[in-house]
């Protein structure tokens, strides 16, 4: 009896902890948002109202969002034929991919980008006047730079990997399609009608990992040169300390909404009726 | 189920199956060998079993006809037109497979109807005629339910109306029966018969249960190492097996060792002369000298007590009306034989025996090093 107890005892000390542990930086975030604890100022949610408003808000958050949509458009597309493939028809490869997709986590983002600024830089001196240098300038247009849609879609690729290639292990990949195939389903329509819905699941969590990290990075972004949600919440930290508290702490609870509506459309199992 | 078969006449009109011709196919993995020049002629409307050990090759057989493998030669002729290079989404054939293969985020009326979606029938059309095949399968309630909500035999029905609903010119069974339990497996090898008589439709049907081939198909065929042994109608094939591999793979068959007669039609065994029906390929010279073994079935050893017999019965297998009895002889050989289970009171395991063999024409193989009872 005395036994258990200490294990009740223990188990509370560890969760404690733990919560501690996340919740006592976000209350104080919290708390510094609203103006609690600061001498002089009177508590109010100020900050949290006059986000919308904020000079450069709207532009950055619609950034981003462009730039994360494309970006999961682009992993997706990238990735979900090319493990497919691997899995039906040349399983051998297999190792290969994960070691590719896998070597974004062994490179630093600073690397990355002084990677990307050299390219960028050396490209238009050598191909000026040649649709290369159009298409390095259509790169790094201002109101959407793609160049970020590129590192950011080689960044999420461990992600990616692992969460779509557990989903695809979890059905029965070759069974489906070749009932697909005797059903007389061409190869797209095989992907688009009975793989993909079967993949739901990690398509969401995939898409969900890659728009969280769209979301918070700011490394490469800020040394282009470009200013989307990351990098905009930093730039106003300076002048408006509690606004920039304020959307973090909003981004974060949006973060969380995102993950619970993923988790619950990844197990809900009744798509409508087809036929 | 008769009168449910009989509705899906309007579906097929005047069907006859098609003709379907392997012909020497071969199909290597790395460094093993699927198949070695298989050559198999199907003929219309016929249920042709491919039957074999694992590894014999016959599930690559039909994968190949499916258009799921590619052979490294030979050609695949569905009513003599060469589809060997045909996708497999323009084959024409239906294919039901081993583990339940329907597709999990549709129901079990949109898994038949998928095929008819992706054939571009109308709505309408689909629907009324997946309606009509889930009624030919005997699920018209459970048209509305996903495929974790049926259980396997109901799955395995739906998968078969989906094989069906494009009135497929060939049918493709890849042992779809093996993961379900004994009495589901009855009721779905009859039904499967049934409604493949009714549709005429040329079928092939991978097994690894004998009984199932035996039990269902019109012709089956026998494979080994990537090579047809023997294909012929059941009862053939368990009475003239063409070799002793086909022997002693279909049904259960013991190995005497005999003595061959004076003359080519005889051969001397448990102390009788018998006339011998058929030589396999590799027994010695007629006539000659060389060690033989005379095959026998369970059903063609009478075994009676006796106290002075020289075999001994090691072990007794309760089959229901029969019971199996394995005797060993003096020369250590060991013999399967059925005996009614009501005579099992007068021969207990450890009893005496003598066997004797009725007097009928047997099959003579030349000896092999160690005998026993083959299954």
């Amino acid at each position: 009896m005395a036994g258990l107890s200490r294990i009740r005892y223990g188990r509370a000390f560890v969760l404690l902890l733990t919560g501690a542990y996340f919740l006592v930086p976000l209350a104080c975030a919290v708390a510094f948002s609203i103006g609690a604890g600061t001498p002089g100022r009177s508590i109010g949610f100020g900050a949290y109202t006059g986000v919308l408003g904020a000079g450069g808000f709207t532009d950055s958050l619609t950034l981003t969002l462009k730039l994360a949509a494309a970006t999961i458009a682009l992993v997706l597309a990238l990735l979900v034929p090319a493990l497919v493939t691997v899995r039906l028809a040349a399983p051998r490869l297999r190792t290969l991919v994960e070691i590719v997709c896998m070597l974004p986590l062994v490179v630093p983002a600073v690397a990355l980008v002084a990677g990307i600024s050299a390219v960028l830089r050396w490209g238009p001196d050598h191909f000026a006047g040649t649709p290369v240098f159009q298409a390095l300038a259509a790169l790094q247009d201002q109101n959407f730079p793609f160049v970020l849609v590129l590192a950011y879609t080689l960044m999420a690729l461990p992600l990616a990997y692992r969460t779509l290639d557990a989903g695809i292990a979890a059905i029965d990949l070759r069974m489906l399609v070749e009932a697909a195939r005797a059903c007389r389903a061409p190869w797209p329509r095989t992907l688009l009608q009975v793989v993909l819905p079967n993949l739901r699941g990690a398509l969401l969590n995939t898409a969900f990992l890659t728009l969280a990290l769209v979301l918070g990075e700011y490394t490469v972004a800020a040394i282009l040169g470009y200013q989307p949600f990351a990098v905009w919440i930093l730039a106003i930290s300076g002048s408006q300390a509690q606004m920039s508290v304020a959307v973090s702490v909003m981004g974060l609870l949006v973060t969380w909404v995102l993950l619970l509506v993923v988790a619950t459309a990844g197990r809900a199992h009744h798509p409508k009726e087809t036929s | 189920m008769t009168d449910l078969v009989s509705d899906l006449t309007p579906l097929s009109p005047a069907r006859t199956g098609a003709t379907v011709e392997f012909r020497g196919l071969r199909r290597a993995f790395g460094a093993t060998t699927a198949l070695d020049g298989l050559d198999l002629t199907v003929e219309p409307g016929e249920l042709v079993a491919l039957l074999g050990p694992s590894g014999c090759g016959k599930t690559t057989a039909l994968r190949t006809l499916a258009g799921f493998e590619r052979p490294d030669s030979g050609e695949v002729l569905v009513d003599g037109e060469d589809i060997t290079g045909v996708p497999a989404h323009r084959r024409d054939a239906g294919m039901v497979f081993q583990s339940y293969s329907l597709f999990p985020h549709l129901t079990a009326l949109d898994n038949v109807a998928f095929g008819l979606r992706m054939s571009g029938i109308r709505t309408a059309e689909r629907r009324a005629r997946a309606a009509e095949l889930v009624e030919l399968v005997g699920l018209p309630h459970h048209t509305g339910h996903y495929p974790h909500q049926l259980s396997g035999g109901q799955q395995q029905r739906i998968a078969l109306a989906r094989a069906l609903a494009l009135r497929p010119r060939v049918l493709l069974l890849d042992e779809p029966l093996s993961a379900l339990d004994a009495q589901v497996r009855l009721t779905l090898r009859e039904e499967i018969r049934r409604i493949q008589q009714q549709l005429g439709i040329t079928t092939l049907f991978v097994t690894h249960d004998q009984e199932e081939a035996l039990s269902m198909a019109d012709r089956v065929a026998v494979m080994r190492a990537g090579r047809l042994e023997q294909c012929a109608p059941p009862a053939e094939l368990y009475e003239r097996p063409a070799t002793a591999f086909v022997a002693e793979f279909v049904g259960v068959m013991s190995r005497i060792p005999a003595r061959p007669g004076a003359d080519d039609g005889t051969v001397h065994v448990l102390g009788r002369s018998l006339p011998v029906s058929g030589r396999l390929p590799g027994t010695g010279a007629a006539g000659g000298t060389g060690d033989v073994d005379v095959l026998v079935r369970p059903e063609a050893v009478e075994v009676t007590a006796d106290e002075n017999g020289t075999s001994r019965i090691t072990g007794a297998a309760f089959l229901g009306a029969t019971s199996r009895l394995t005797v060993r002889l003096a020369n250590g050989a060991e013999v399967a034989a059925d005996v009614p289970t009501h005579a099992m009171t007068r021969l207990p395991v450890g009893a005496a025996v003598t066997l004797t063999l009725a007097h009928r024409p047997v099959l003579v193989d030349r000896r092999r090093a160690s005998g026993g009872a083959g299954s």
